[in-house]
């Protein structure tokens, strides 16, 4: 039993978080609040042509007529959408890394992105989004001889509309959720990626999102499209500074595969959890959402998520074409108190259509997590198959787990599986390693890297160094 | 939540007509009845919007204007002879429409230390006064309804270390009336410490008419005392019925819930356990077999609230032509309820193509020191089984009807009661394609 109790005492011990400071840069600040005059300054500051500012307009008006969801096992007080200020830009608008303001270049030193160094060292474009405007954007040449768009999606709006116009809200409508509509009547910038026929892209894409100026929801739009035959993996990653009062979140992410394009989404979400009280920290509540629309498409999602005060995100797939594959691979780690539900959708609507989800949760201190899913057959999804597996570990007893799919089958050809357990670290497991001379911490740390090894075997080399290092400052001070 | 309900002030003539028909012995209840006929039309009747009924359309029993059922109506002992279980012989109790017939029972031979009475006439038994109504909540607006018309249903207590082997068979018998009538069944099952007792609650009816069986029951099981509990669902296949079974345990006690349901056009089956004693265990076994345009609804709750308890949990469906099954079970462990061990399953078989299944299985834990899994799977017939079969000269048919039967067969096993299994086992056959090939080869 000491074991036991053991744990629970380090849970108590503090954490400091590790990319907690503010840059002092200066800011373009939109005044707090929200009306139809914020969403016209929003853009116009990003200089957007009318159809976009019609679209925000037609997002924000929907908006007003809806009302904000509960059924989330989350607890937070009523956020004052008021007081938020929905625009922050760094004023210097950069043409290249040279004119990057070197304040915001040392903030990423600090986080480990070296962005002029990372060009020849990890082989890895960085989109890196400051705030809410791309700050630069790197191996653009490179990409560019494919044929491949890597863009913040500000520039898309300019240069691409056609694409834009497209496929912007065809997988996430405007109309979509509370805050997918908030989201599209204020975001400000993101990432633009297309992919053209029959090109895998050679290098991981990758931005490096960071939220920095004090009371600014950050609300980010993503794009990604995969023509047919394409390949792209995309990386998401994300630190935030300290801060007493709750930030915003509130992303969208649209994929769309063509037949026979794969996407791969990984995510790292480290954003500010807050204090030990609960005091500060993000509200993570992001929509992301995947359409396998051609036949054999494949979109696969990897998470990692151990940051945030609340992470409320279901990334999906829609898997529409023929033989067209989903995947869900999520570690999501709460302590403290911290507060995760999170989970997929998997709809299959074609024929033979796999999907395959992995969740792992784990909850620390005073940490609640719950695992939602719903896997959905309709009648014309011949032979769809779904495994779905979503494991629980409890650290402490002054935790929760919870464990809420929903299957909804209408095709009796179809085949679903689910199965989840929830348990605490065994004591014989603990006891195996400690008495081979293993320090009680290492020995958490070790079983609990272990546990979500198979959702680290689906993220990119460098993600999953990075993801293993991530779970065990996280796990730092709740069992080492 | 409320809000999502309709709010409704149905049935409040027919509530003032109940009250004032009803005598002395009910005045300790009520207050209570009152409490729950203003909380049902604060609630109203749950909608599709509210999570819990999600798939359950109650609409069709709003827009039916039933009324109360009257006494009666004309049912021989012939037609519940013919009702499964008259073979078991032994305790029979028969409520027609919601009211006790002592014609048609048989309490003759109850065992020293058992009492089956009916609710209507022992009103103000210290037993009904001590109990009614304390586990029941009335969160649920058709527990509140029943809360509020209840007036008849079935008492059973089991003193202290008696253990009663044969099982008391309640049958509710519903008949066609002229008007779409409404019961409301409410029960009370005592065991006292270390006793034991068996209670099939069965629900049939004639072969038409508009009737809306709502009934609850609430069963306390005292300290190393154990509870068999068998619902057979077999009204004609139109009618609804809501059943709710409540069930408090107390310390290393045991309930084994089995439930049956085959009949009803839309049927929902609440079963609510709450584990207050430690090292109490529960085991919670169903089937259900909706065809045709049936709809049936399982609705699961465990709360173990002390340590040292285990729940199982399984469920399952097979469903054929246009049919719908809903299967929501949650396991919830308290704080502090450590070395708890739930298991949770769900299995479906979906026979046409016009089938459909919703199933939620949910875990809901707040404390470390627990083992908890659950599963569910939903699928057709296994072509390689039935390869196997065929290979062996099965005709298709007669091998589709052996792997449906072996399906079913797992949960059938889970009854202790040899006399009920052999009977629920006859049923079901009936109920597979292919019977006269099945019976030759069983």
């Amino acid at each position: 039993m000491t074991t036991t109790q053991e744990i629970a005492n380090l849970a108590d011990a503090k954490r400091e978080y590790k990319y907690g400071f503010t840059t002092l840069i200066e800011q373009d600040y939109a005044p707090p609040g929200l009306n139809e005059d914020i969403v016209r300054f929003i853009s116009v500051k990003k200089g957007e042509p009318d159809w976009m500012l019609q679209q925000r307009l037609k997002a924000y008006r929907h908006w007003l007529t809806m009302e904000e969801p509960e059924w989330a096992f989350i607890d937070y007080p009523p956020i004052d959408f008021q007081k938020t200020s929905y625009y922050a830009a760094p004023k210097k608008r950069p043409e290249s890394l040279d004119e990057v303001d070197p304040e915001i270049l040392e903030t990423f030193e600090k986080l480990g992105i070296p962005l002029h160094e990372r060009e020849k060292l990890a082989g890895v474009a960085v989109d890196a989004v400051f705030d809410s405007v791309s700050v630069a954007t790197t191996f653009k040449g490179k990409l560019e001889e494919l044929g491949i768009i890597f863009c913040s999606f500000g520039e898309a709006v300019k240069n691409h509309p056609d694409l834009v116009k497209k496929y912007m809200g065809s997988v996430v409508p405007y109309s979509d959720n509370y805050f997918a509509t908030l989201n599209s009547a204020v975001f400000t910038d993101g990432s633009f990626v297309y992919i053209p026929p029959g090109v895998k892209c050679p290098m991981e894409l990758s931005t490096y999102f960071r939220i920095n100026a004090e009371n600014t929801g950050q609300f980010e739009r993503t794009l990604i499209i995969a023509d047919e035959g394409a390949h792209v993996s995309y990386l998401e990653g994300c630190t935030a500074p300290q801060r007493d009062e709750n930030q915003l979140h509130a992303a969208v992410v649209e994929l769309v595969a063509h037949k026979d394009a794969t996407i791969k989404y990984s995510t790292i979400q480290n954003w500010y959890p807050g204090d030990e009280n609960g005091k500060g920290g993000i509200y993570n509540f992001v929509t992301k959402r995947g359409a396998c629309r051609g036949d054999r498409s494949r979109i696969s999602w990897t998470q990692v998520e151990t940051g945030s005060a609340i992470t409320w995100k279901y990334p999906s797939c829609i898997l529409q074409g023929d033989d067209s594959v989903g995947e869900f691979y999520s570690v999501a780690l709460t302590n403290g108190r911290q507060q995760a539900d999170t989970g997929t959708k998997m709809v299959h609507i074609g024929k033979n259509t796999k999907s395959t989800i992995i969740s792992k949760g784990i909850s620390a201190g005073h940490g609640q997590n719950a695992y939602r899913g719903l896997v959905k057959v309709l009648p014309g999804a011949e032979n769809a198959r779904n495994y779905t597996q979503c494991d629980s570990i409890l650290i402490g007893d002054q935790c929760g787990a919870h464990t809420f799919p929903y299957i909804e089958s209408r095709n009796p050809t179809a085949s679903i599986e689910h199965e989840a357990s929830t348990s605490k670290i065994g004591e014989d497991q603990l006891f195996y390693c400690t008495q081979r001379g293993i320090s009680e911490e290492d020995a958490v740390s070790l079983i609990v890297n272990g546990f979500c090894k198979e959702v680290f075997n689906e993220l990119p080399m460098e993600f999953a160094v990075e993801a293993n290092k991530l779970l065990s400052v996280s796990l730092e001070g709740s069992v080492g | 939540m409320a809000q999502l309900m309709e709010p409704t002030n149905l049935y409040a003539a027919d509530f003032d007509r109940l009250v004032g028909r009803l005598d002395g012995a009910w005045s300790h209840f009520a207050d209570a009845r009152r409490a729950a006929f203003d909380r049902f039309n604060e609630l109203g009747f749950p909608t599709t919007k509210h999570e819990e009924w999600r798939f359950t359309n109650l609409q069709p029993i709003v827009k039916t204007a039933f009324v109360p059922a009257e006494p009666g109506a004309a049912v021989t002992t012939d037609t519940i002879d013919h009702l499964a279980f008259a073979a078991i012989g032994g305790c029979r109790i028969v409520f027609v429409d919601g009211f006790y017939r002592s014609d048609l029972s048989n309490l003759a031979d109850l065992p020293a230390g058992m009492r089956v009475l009916s609710l209507g006439e022992a009103a103000d038994d210290a037993l009904v006064c001590d109990h009614l109504g304390r586990y029941a909540t009335t969160d649920d607006s058709l527990t509140a309804l029943n809360t509020a018309f209840a007036a008849d249903g079935v008492v059973v207590h089991v003193e202290k270390n008696v253990n009663v082997e044969q099982p008391i068979h309640v049958v509710y018998y519903s008949t066609a009336g002229d008007r779409p009538q409404v019961t409301h069944p409410r029960n009370l099952i005592v065991v006292e410490t270390g006793g034991s007792a068996t209670v099939i609650e069965h629900y049939a009816s004639d072969e038409t008419g508009d009737i809306f069986s709502n009934a609850v029951t609430e069963a306390v099981i005292a300290d190393n005392a154990q509870l068999h509990h068998y619902l057979l669902e077999r009204e004609h296949e139109q009618a609804f019925n809501v059943a709710t079974l409540r069930v408090q345990q107390g310390r290393d006690s045991r309930l084994e819930s089995h439930s049956i349901l085959l009949g009803g056009g839309l049927v929902r089956n609440n079963i609510h356990v709450e584990m207050t004693g430690e090292g109490a265990h529960g085991l919670i076994n169903g089937l259900y077999l909706p065809h045709g345009d049936q709809h049936m609804d399982n609705h699961m709750r465990v709360v173990h609230a002390a340590p040292h308890c285990d729940s199982r949990q399984y469920y399952k469906g097979i469903l054929d032509g246009s049919s719908s099954g809903v299967f929501t079970g949650r396991i919830v462990v308290n704080e502090g309820a450590q070395k708890t061990d739930a298991v949770q399953s769900n299995t479906n078989l979906l026979l046409s193509n016009s089938a459909r299944i919703d199933t939620k299985p949910q875990l809901e834990i707040y404390a470390d020191d627990v083992k908890c899994t659950h599963g569910a799977t939903t699928g057709q017939i296994d072509e390689k089984a039935l390869f196997y079969l065929r290979s062996r000269g099965l005709s298709e048919s007669a091998a589709r009807g052996l792997l449906i039967y072996a399906f079913a067969h797992e949960s059938i096993d889970r009854m202790k009661l040899e006399a009920v299994r052999g009977i629920i086992e006859k049923l079901l056959v009936h109920r597979l394609p292919q019977i006269e090939l099945l019976e030759g080869l069983l």
